[in-house]
């Protein structure tokens, strides 16, 4: 029975509401980052090992080649989204009350993206040069 | 109805002060601690990055702090959760595809993760300081 003002079946404004597909957007995100972070990490890893125990120099002749660069924005950037999207999950879960929940992850998502642009500003500088 | 039902012996919902959690129980939450951990450790990635962006002696700096038993030890720490987290992460993305969820395939994985924790971080250990 439907009023005479909506001829829209219950299925057809459900349908309105968007899909349902967007729902999965952070899960997605999530996962997506993690793979993206699988060889990022190795290489990340070789990397400071290749490095340990070097200076300034080795440092910054390391970072300055393109591809180091490219390779250290990326998994800076993805580092940091998957941290951001990996704390936002642990504390929806453990913090029950709302507001501190909000502001919690608030914190964190701001505190993340920040570093994130800071660690990257950084690579750029050292990558140009100083 | 005169006569009160006789509860139905059902299983109980584990709880988890009266639970023994199984070993991948352990292996998930510790996936938790060590994702917080190492949103944690982005700093100490930041300030080397930014610590060279600021020049030779902030970063001759930054390495001197680290260059102690206190550094070793929270970068032993820092390698230990990343390495973890990888190998387990690599686990948790077959279970999203929905593979490995049987007992035998699980019990099988906790001995792969932790092995490959510790071979890992062994080896990165030894590279580092050969």
């Amino acid at each position: 029975m439907f009023a005479s003002h909506n001829l829209r079946t219950p299925l057809g404004r459900a349908r309105g509401l968007g899909s349902a597909k967007d729902g999965l957007h952070h899960w997605w995100l999530q996962r997506l980052t993690a793979l993206a972070l699988i060889p990022l990490t190795v290489w990340f890893v070789a990397s400071v090992v290749g490095l340990a125990g070097s200076g300034y120099e080795e440092f910054a002749t390391w970072l300055s080649a393109p591809c180091t660069a490219a390779a250290m924005i990326l998994f800076l950037g993805i580092t940091f989204h998957h941290a951001q999207s990996g704390m936002q999950v642990v504390l929806e879960d453990y913090v029950s009350d709302h507001g501190w929940r909000n502001a919690s992850i608030i914190v964190v998502k701001f505190i993340c993206y920040g570093l994130a642009v800071l660690s990257i500003v950084s690579t750029l500088i050292v990558s140009f040069g100083g | 109805m005169t006569q009160a039902a006789k509860p139905a012996a059902r299983p109980l919902s584990p709880h988890l002060q009266i639970y023994r959690l199984p070993l991948a129980a352990w292996l998930s939450i510790t996936h938790r601690i060590t994702g917080v951990g190492l949103t944690l450790g982005t700093l100490l990635l930041t300030y080397w990055i930014t610590a060279a962006a600021y020049g030779p002696d902030a970063y001759a700096a930054f390495t001197d702090y680290l260059d102690s038993p206190l550094g070793y030890l929270v970068l032993f720490g820092f390698s230990v959760a990343l390495f973890y987290h990888l190998c387990n992460g690599i686990r948790h993305l077959f279970w999203d595809a929905g593979k490995n969820f049987e007992i035998a395939a699980t019990n099988r994985g906790n001995v792969v993760v932790l092995v490959g924790t510790v071979v890992l971080t062994a080896l990165a250990w030894f590279l580092a300081l050969a």
